[in-house]
């Protein structure tokens, strides 16, 4: 199934970018040569392969629950670029 | 003046009158307060006085990070990475930030929002990526060492083509803690240097368990113990999938001399297969493409980084601000990620490559059932021209082929400079098992003190 203008523009949507047209044709197009290469995998078999998730085999990381000082808020705050009365200040949701 | 003062003057004259565009922030104020340090005897360490440069996805406390993006533009982080604690507890003196390809994602350092990195070595062609920045300091004097991130050959890529050393090494042997993440299954900081001696000293330095990263792994070892010149009876494993078509030529004739030279020093070679390598690109880009659309979302504008303009509702500032705030190649990823993990693709893209990813890793594993480590050349061409890749992202992915097989599979790899192409350096890698960097620092130092690759470019 080929990626269409319209379809780039629902993913760029889903992933919050904002795309001119120019760059939604340009990816349509690209991102069919890309799929389309990524079709190889569908030739190997992979039944009854399990997906390795973490390399070494990973699982159930614990800490210690510590109490330990936070970031000062002023510190947190820094790099904001909109806050107010101590907390970050974004867009309106609703 | 006292010595290690003069040598940060040294490299800021260096860097002052440099074309390289090697960093995206200097901190020569910063670097002579630890050099003076050091001159008065007040620190010490394994690496006192010595300059390390710092990849800028690598967060430095109290200094500009940017992961060569607009989007971050203006951000001090609050804290240091557990790599760069690690290097300030050893007296290392930073240097700056290094440009690198946008949130680590390219081949050349092209995709940086602060221009493009020059190769030392012919100042119109890339210096390799995403480290282009760390390689061509490391190559052109402008540092001592430097550290990188691989995440499909992010630190020998570069190496390989600067003409210097870099190790990416076994998937959490190295903190990821204060590293921003692209993909985070598979990358992990590795050092470039000018020698392999270097580069296991730092390896020494940042190596080793934090409880602050959960991916950590606790290993214990020393690699400096294992810069040995001595390869008898060592095994090395030439996989014949990665001297396939594209190669050059003359990348492949230089590899081969350098596993003959090693078998002339005592080691034996022999042919070996990694069947499913042709399929190790597709799975390496659908996954880092979606781990890269999960990770980015985090650049809202809101705790950090760009805000631009009126506030709308929530949907539409976000997109515009990462409209403005993300490159080409960033877009085209978070794109791509979010498409394969889409409703009803999931399966398709992301599990699939997933389960590639483990016959990968088998494959890994039985050879080194029979052989030591595998030698194969780290980019199947030399430095390409600036812009040669503009237009056409997949075959710029096609360079990446020798290398992200490595970080599928977690196994460290170590790229040496093996010969030269007209004047363009080429690079070998030697491949490990799982923990077994011991064996690849031991096979490239015996070969880089029995060769003559470790030039300086000319009119450096």
């Amino acid at each position: 199934m080929a990626i269409s203008v319209k379809d780039v523009q629902h993913i760029a949507s889903l992933a919050c970018v904002d795309l001119n047209e120019t760059e939604q044709e340009r990816f349509a197009k690209q991102f069919n040569s890309i799929l389309e290469y990524f079709k190889e995998l569908d030739g190997l078999n992979t039944e009854g392969v399990e997906p390795t998730y973490h390399v070494i085999g990973l699982n159930n990381v614990f800490r210690e629950d510590d109490a330990y000082e936070p970031l000062p808020q002023e510190e947190a705050l820094k790099n904001a670029p909109r806050h107010e009365k101590g907390y970050f200040k974004g867009p309106r949701i609703v | 003046m006292a010595l290690y003062e003069e040598s940060v003057h040294k490299a800021f004259d260096r860097i002052k009158h440099s074309k390289l565009n090697a960093y995206i922030t200097l901190d020569k104020e910063g670097a002579l307060e630890t050099a003076g340090k050091v001159d008065d005897g007040k620190v010490s360490g394994r690496l006192a006085g010595m300059t390390v440069a710092v990849k800028d996805c690598i967060t430095t406390k109290g200094l500009l990070t940017t992961c060569g993006s607009k989007i971050l533009s203006g951000y001090v982080p609050p804290f240091d990475a557990e790599v760069v604690a690690r290097l300030r507890k050893e007296g290392a003196v930073i240097t700056g930030k290094t440009n690198m390809d946008e949130f680590a994602m390219g081949t050349s350092t092209e995709s940086s929002y602060y221009g493009p990195t020059k190769n030392p070595w012919d100042l119109t062609r890339v210096p390799g990526g995403s480290s282009g920045g760390s390689g061509a300091a490391v190559a052109g004097l402008e540092c001592r060492m430097a550290l990188g991130t691989d995440t499909g050959g992010s630190v020998r890529c570069p190496a390989s083509f600067c003409g210097v050393v870099g190790i990416k090494p076994t998937y959490g042997l190295v903190s990821r803690y204060g590293v921003i993440a692209y993909a985070n299954s598979l990358e992990q900081v590795g050092p470039m240097a000018r020698n392999v001696s270097d580069a296991a000293l730092l390896l020494d330095v940042i190596a080793g368990h934090d409880p602050k990263d959960s991916t950590s792994v606790p290993h214990d070892a020393c690699y400096t113990d294992h810069l040995v010149e001595d390869v008898k009876g060592l095994t090395i494993g030439v996989p014949k999938e990665y001297f396939g078509e594209g190669t050059d030529k003359k990348v492949d004739n230089a590899v081969w001399s350098a596993i003959m030279k090693l078998d002339k020093l005592g080691a034996d070679y022999k042919e070996v297969s990694l069947p499913h390598t042709k399929y190790a690109l597709s799975a390496y880009y659908i996954i880092a493409m979606c781990e890269a659309s999960s990770n980015l979302a985090r650049f809202d504008g809101l705790r950090y980084g760009l805000r631009i303009g009126k506030d709308e509702n929530w949907h539409t500032t976000f997109s515009r601000i990462r409209a403005e705030g993300f490159g080409e190649e960033v877009k085209r990823r978070i794109m791509l990620g979010t498409y394969a993990l889409s409703e009803g693709y999931y399966g398709k893209y992301y599990l699939k490559a997933l389960k590639v990813r483990t016959l990968i890793k088998q494959d890994f594993e039985k050879v080194f059932k029979g052989v030591d480590v595998l030698a194969a050349p780290t980019m199947p061409t030399t430095a390409f021209k600036i812009g040669e890749h503009a237009d056409d992202p997949l075959s710029m992915y096609m360079a990446d082929i020798d290398t992200v097989p490595v970080n599928l599979a977690g196994v460290p790899s170590i790229s040496v400079p093996c010969g030269f192409a007209g004047k363009l350096p080429i690079g070998i890698q030697f491949i490990g098992g799982f923990f077994d960097e011991p064996k690849i620092i031991r096979t490239a130092h015996t070969y880089e003190l029995n060769t003559d690759f470790q030039k300086l470019p000319e009119g450096f």
